[in-house]
């Protein structure tokens, strides 16, 4: 067995064994989360920085609750409110981040490849990827996996139900590190992945990416879906110039009430939020007991610090060598 | 030390280059070389080294005109902290440049004659000659048409509004006919604008999957499209600037066997990498145009081999660390070349050393009007009275790449760490040794 990785960049960073690692020792997490007192030991003395240079609520949220509850010493840096605004560049504020002393570095930017660059640069902590442009989340995908892993009956046996999963990915996916990071944790554990969404929405090349099928045709997947992933149309990235009107796009991929009549009882919703209520899903259909928008919310948090735990819980104490 | 090393004052050296192997359009032969006075004085199997005369040793080497540059950002004025007249010529006469053509996109442009005789006058003691190309319109905007009469009559023969093209193929149209008018020849940078709009590299399964705004081959290929139907439709010369994509080779082979007056170059960053170079996010491997796949790669490469592309240019861009450590799509593009573009013409086109030298001396001279022909010195043959530019090449010699300890201001050189094969072992500009053992002298 290969070790987990220095950093998570990426989920094509992970094996399939890393993956379901990161799923495993979630639960245990999970289970600390539904205590009275949601608090363990364990990267006591260590410290975590956020440094997020695009706005964002329930990552940033999720990511240092996670920290805290493990008991990591959390530094939250936004570019908004930090010396980025007095010209200080994106690698002096890294380097002098790092220097402070800390053990992992959560990373959010607006432009893909942001974390890799900043993976170069430091010596001593870990780096996550909490969204980088339209190249990765892997954590949310993480999440996903676990609550859909969840939904399937959990543990092994939810584990095993993705084989052959029939997973439909719809939305803007040109512009979505979600989809990116999901396609691919989908796909490592057996999962048949269709994209669904305007042409101009997919990416200009899908060439090697592990999908089964791409439409354009809603209604002629949504009756074999095992679990339906909606996509925002990011509008503050553009993407509404890439199909003619919102109304158009919702009247062909929204999961309206209609399409969702149509599902499978079991079928799953999810959505990794904000949620754009009328636009890719009406505001019932997010209500319904087969969405699981909030489950994924609360399972972020178990991911995070199950991720945190694999990357620094098992390496040497600040106390012990370091290098 | 070799013997004789000296600065010179008051007018270049004698200069004996013994041992070598003549290359230059007239063929291959063994001789020495004899300058004086900036000038070959004479070209035999054996001559006699006389008092004083400063003696480079050429043996197992090959001695050709000196190399031309037909693309190569100088930055000065306006961005001198990536790089200058001064210290970009040095880094030409090290890569075995005799001379380079300035990009007018400096900040101010050169737009203008008192732009161009700026930058000619602070080239006076540069190590190699520095051509201007101008502006094709003012400021670069693609709006009004330049003075190119006027920068033409300060010897400029090259315009080109290079790190954008032409947009409005109606101006385009009027600048060719108006270039055709005063004999001077338009560079195009094929790029359209709403095409590449915010795009950082090749549109393909590389940008697809790292999550980049791409450039599509098309951004490059409908300009070279328009560009080819404008020269046969008002006539003109059109030269094409860094040609990328197999469609624009295509086209251009097209054109050239219609007969139309076009020429090409490209860059050695196209014929050596390739678009999944970006996979690290590492902006050194920025460029515009952007790197490309494998088959465009092959394309340029055959475009090279069979005549269709007339020159490799370096597209030398130098950019300071702190804006090469921005995010990939944030990032300015560009990355040196004047250093390494030799070795890698040798190693990666396959093309013997005679065609090799072609695209990097006699055919860029006559495309920079810089050729004997229009009364330059550039280029050879190297025959009694001509000007002594010259390069001589170690063809086996390895190097190994240090950004560091190249000449430039800049260190954005995307191949740190190689180990290239073919080097530059002396230069002489105007008959002096600039480089000796591949070291500049000043």
């Amino acid at each position: 067995v290969s070790p987990f990785p220095t950093h998570l960049l990426s989920i094509d960073d992970l094996a399939t064994d890393d993956i379901t690692e990161v799923l495993r020792v979630a639960d245990s997490f999970a289970e600390v989360g539904r205590r009275a007192n949601p608090k363990v030991p364990t990267l006591r003395g260590r410290t975590v920085a956020t440094l997020f240079f695009e706005d964002s609520t329930r990552t940033r949220m999720s990511f240092e609750t996670a920290a805290k509850r493990m008991s990591a010493d959390v530094l939250s840096f936004a570019a908004g409110s930090s010396s980025l605004k007095k010209g200080e560049s994106l690698r002096d504020t890294v380097e002098t981040v790092e220097a402070i002393g800390i053990d992992a570095m959560i990373v959010r930017h607006a432009s893909s490849g942001v974390p890799a660059q900043i993976a170069n640069w430091v010596d001593h902590c870990v780096v996550i990827n909490a969204g980088d442009g339209w190249h990765q989340h892997p954590t949310q995908a993480l999440l996903d996996l676990f609550t859909v892993r969840q939904a399937l009956g959990g543990g092994d046996e939810g584990l095993a139900r993705f084989e052959g999963l029939q997973v439909v990915i719809v939305g803007d996916i040109r512009h979505s590190r979600v989809a990116r990071s999901q396609i691919a944790a989908y796909a490592a554990l057996g999962a048949e992945v269709t994209l669904v969404a305007p042409r101009t929405l997919l990416p200009p090349s899908l060439e090697g990416w592990p999908v089964a099928t791409v439409t354009q045709d809603l209604d002629d997947v949504l009756e074999k879906a095992d679990v339906v992933s909606l996509l925002r149309v990011q509008a503050e990235r553009g993407s509404g110039e890439f199909v003619p009107t919102l109304r158009e796009y919702t009247s062909h991929f929204g999961l309206t009430a209609r399409r969702a009549a149509v599902l499978q009882p079991e079928a799953l919703i999810l959505h990794p939020g904000p949620i754009v209520r009328g636009v890719e899903i009406a505001s019932d259909v997010a209500e319904l007991p087969a969405s699981l928008i909030t489950e994924q919310v609360s399972n972020g948090v178990a991911i995070r610090m199950a991720v945190l735990f694999l990357l620094l819980g098992r390496a040497p104490t600040p106390e012990g060598s370091r290098d | 030390v070799t013997e004789g090393r000296r600065r010179t004052t008051g007018g270049p050296p004698t200069v004996l280059i013994r041992g070598g192997t003549l290359l230059d359009q007239d063929g291959q032969r063994r001789a020495d070389v004899l300058v004086s006075g900036g000038r070959v004085e004479a070209v035999a199997d054996s001559i006699e080294a006389r008092p004083g005369a400063f003696v480079l040793d050429a043996g197992g080497c090959t001695v050709a005109p000196g190399l031309v540059d037909l693309h190569a950002h100088l930055r000065q004025p306006g961005r001198e902290e990536s790089e200058s007249i001064e210290t970009g010529a040095r880094a030409a006469a090290l890569g075995g440049y005799t001379a380079v053509v300035a990009m007018p996109n400096t900040e101010p442009p050169l737009d203008s004659a008192e732009a161009v005789r700026s930058v000619l006058d602070l080239a006076t003691s540069a190590m190699a000659e520095v051509a201007v190309a101008g502006a094709i319109t003012q400021g670069r905007a693609g709006v009004r048409l330049a003075p190119l009469a006027e920068m033409a009559a300060l010897g400029v023969r090259l315009f080109t509004d290079d790190g954008a093209g032409v947009q409005s193929a109606g101006l385009m149209r009027r600048a060719l006919d108006y270039a055709r008018g005063i004999g001077v020849t338009l560079a195009q940078h094929c790029e359209d604008s709403s095409l590449a709009a915010g795009g950082a590299m090749h549109e393909g399964a590389w940008s697809s999957r790292l999550g980049i705004p791409g450039v599509p081959a098309a951004a490059e290929e409908v300009m070279v499209s328009r560009d080819i139907a404008l020269a046969r439709d008002i006539g003109g010369r059109i030269h094409f600037l860094h040609l990328s994509t197999a469609g624009s080779v295509e086209m251009v082979r097209q054109a050239k066997s219609e007969g139309l007056p076009v020429t090409a170059e490209a860059a050695p960053h196209h014929f050596t990498l390739t678009d999944g170079c970006a996979a690290g996010y590492n902006p050194v491997f920025k460029v515009n145009p952007p790197l490309r796949p494998a088959a465009d790669v092959e394309a340029v490469k055959a475009g090279l081999a069979d005549g269709t592309i007339d020159a490799i240019a370096t597209d030398h861009a130098p950019h300071p660390p702190e804006l090469k450590d921005l995010p990939f799509d944030q990032a300015p593009p560009g990355m040196l070349g004047l250093q390494t573009a030799l070795s890698l013409a040798l190693g990666q086109t396959g093309l013997p050393l005679a065609q090799v030298l072609a695209l990097l001396s006699w055919q860029p001279a006559a495309i920079a009007g810089l050729d004997a022909s229009r009364g330059g010195g550039q280029g050879g043959p190297i025959v009694p009275g001509a000007a002594a530019h010259l390069v001589v090449i170690d063809p086996t010699a390895q190097w190994t790449v240090d950004p560091g300890a190249l000449a430039s201001r800049s260190r954005n050189c995307p191949y740190a760490g190689w180990t290239l094969t073919g080097q530059v072992r002396h230069t002489v500009f105007a008959g002096e040794p600039v480089v000796v053992d591949a070291e500049a002298q000043r």
